[in-house]
């Protein structure tokens, strides 16, 4: 008997390394597959597309719950520009003629910048950043920034959604699966977007949303030079450093660093937050956090209703003790 | 040319939301409403780009209740040349207004659509993408700097890990990310002159679109609440939770 499912997952990777993200994004691939009955009822296969992406490939077939792996690769998709990489998905659901029950890609920007792009070329419509899976057609998903919590249910025969990364852990990828490759000899051209440049910060650090100890900075650091302690805590406890948007703006930090509503989403064991008041839009993207800690000479900042630990005082007084004692 | 600005009412992003007691939503009865802030960047970007000599007219446009022409109307304070209310009764779908839009886009023969990238009220992050799909041209989402080049436009990109630049050929969809622009405020005499501009109310059978709902939100829930923290007064107080309690660290 035929399965009734197949659950499309877009891998995010750099041609040469599979993103973290696609690992929590197969993890709500299996939720829902649970919710279908299980592998009987509910297969997984993952779409590559890229260019010279064999090491992407190979990793995903370690991975845990894989059934699948199909592969694009071919020079044109160098970039991942939405404008061919979307009309690719869209071209092979099309010609797969309705198998695909449900198609998910990370919440992440490249997930973003696809995914409804190719909703719109299937006219179906998306649910944005799922932090949960209810059944096959239901999910929570948080708006007003995590203020609020909808239980949302898709009609259409396709579900797309993008997942929030923070919300599932990642699958193993230690499984020797030996699921099939299959290749697909689709190369679309942009016909009318192209690459120009791109800067990508380098860091020796975690990548923010998947690492274990966060250590954020705000406005209450005064310069960048200042920043710098934010960095040796993180550095002393092998964390990623995030930022509030004050920060950003004043130039501390890269814009990349950015933690909340727009920014990156974030749920490490341990977060510090030091000189950030805790606006709305900050608290968005970290009060899933396991452990709060506060750092802030003012008792009355709003980050103090959601830290599990606060001390108030001075951060200068306060960062160097702490950097010597952990 | 001829840009195309969508603007949305949401609730200000200042304002602490309420959830209506029967599930069904978020209470904006006199809760203070605004121009959603990605939205006022797009209206940002292309005054500005008018005023560099690039954009023609700016056609701002709003798919929502008859109250969204109030934020249609500090657009046209802020610079739009005339405005677009396309008047629905139930909060639409994004592929819904995606739609709309790209019958707008067709009737008024747009060369650029400026979006912002999310609305801070449903955080969807979806309609730019959508109308470009749907227009068959090239999108740039989450823009921080936008410049026209003859033709086309290059537009650089917040992406994970920094910034990527793209060049797409108009017409073109953009959207928005914060650190495109600082939006201006309105002037007095701009609020006064805004009041005398056209603004046109049409509706989606007008523009040959059915809005569909094919997403029924079942319940809106308040997100679980976290235990009250407490303060430590020293370092080595916070560093013995972290290590014995915790055991974070």
């Amino acid at each position: 008997m035929a399965t009734q499912y197949t659950i499309l997952v877009i891998a995010e990777h750099e041609h040469d390394r599979l993103s973290a993200d696609t690992l929590t994004t197969l993890s709500a691939a299996r939720e829902i597959q649970q919710h279908a009955g299980g592998r009987q009822e509910a297969v997984i296969s993952v779409l590559v597309i890229g260019s010279q992406c064999q090491v992407v490939v190979d990793a995903l077939r370690r991975a845990e719950g894989v059934d699948e792996v199909m592969v694009v690769d071919s020079p044109e998709y160098r970039h991942h520009l939405s404008e061919n990489v979307s009309a690719t998905i869209a071209q092979i659901c099309q010609q797969e003629n309705g198998r695909f029950s449900h198609l998910l890609a990370p919440a992440t920007t490249f997930g973003k910048d696809i995914l409804p792009r190719t909703a719109a070329l299937l006219d179906v419509g998306q649910l944005s950043d799922v932090i949960s899976v209810e059944s096959t057609d239901t999910v929570m998903r948080p708006i007003y920034a995590g203020n609020a919590l909808a239980r949302v249910q898709s009609l259409d025969s396709l579900k797309v959604m993008t997942v929030r990364s923070s919300a599932f852990n990642a699958v193993s990828t230690s499984i020797d699966n030996k699921c099939p490759v299959i290749n697909l000899s689709v190369a679309l051209p942009c016909r009318y977007s192209e690459f120009v440049s791109e800067h990508k910060a380098v860091s020796e650090r975690p990548e923010l949303p998947s690492a274990r100890v966060v250590v954020s900075g705000g406005r209450g650091l005064g310069d960048k030079a200042s920043f710098g302690l934010v960095e040796q805590l993180a550095d002393k406890l092998g964390g990623a450093v995030g930022a509030s948007r004050a920060a950003v703006d004043a130039g501390f930090v890269s814009n990349d660093l950015q933690v909340g509503q727009t920014g990156k989403i974030v749920a490490p064991e341990l977060y510090i937050a030091v000189g950030i008041s805790g606006a709305i839009q900050h608290l968005a993207g970290m009060k899933d956090s396991k452990v709060i800690v506060a750092i802030n000479s003012d008792p009355d900042a709003a980050i103090f209703q959601i830290a599990d630990y606060g001390i108030v005082g001075d951060l200068f007084d306060i960062m160097p003790e702490l950097i010597a004692s952990v | 040319m001829r840009v195309i600005v969508a603007i949305k009412r949401v609730v200000d992003p200042y304002a602490k939301i309420r959830l209506k007691g029967d599930g069904t939503g978020v209470e904006t009865n006199n809760v203070k409403m605004t121009i959603n802030p990605f939205c006022e960047i797009a209206v940002e970007e292309a005054i500005r780009l008018k005023e560099a000599g690039h954009v023609s007219e700016i056609v701002v446009v709003s798919v929502g209740m008859n109250d969204s022409q109030e934020q249609l109307r500090t657009a046209l304070a802020l610079g739009a040349d005339r405005a677009i209310h396309v008047e629905v009764d139930c909060a639409p779908e994004p592929l819904t207004v995606a739609k709309l839009l790209h019958s707008l886009m067709i009737k008024e023969s747009a060369q650029l659509a400026l979006l912002g990238k999310q609305s801070i009220d449903t955080d969807n992050n979806q309609v730019a993408q959508m109308l470009a799909a749907l227009s068959q041209r090239p999108q740039a989402t989450f823009a921080s700097k936008v410049t026209i080049e003859g033709e086309c436009v290059v537009v650089t990109r917040e992406v994970e890990g920094g910034l990527e630049t793209l060049k797409l050929q108009l017409p073109a969809i953009i959207s928005t990310d914060l650190r495109l622009n600082e939006p201006r405020y309105a002037s007095l005499p701009n609020i006064m002159k805004a009041k005398k501009k056209p603004l046109d109310v049409i509706t989606p059978q007008d523009l040959g679109v059915e809005v569909s709902q094919r997403q029924h939100v079942l319940e809106i829930v308040s997100p679980p609440t976290r235990k009250a923290g407490v303060l430590v007064a020293s370092v080595a107080e916070l560093i013995d939770k972290l290590k014995n309690e915790e055991k974070v660290i």
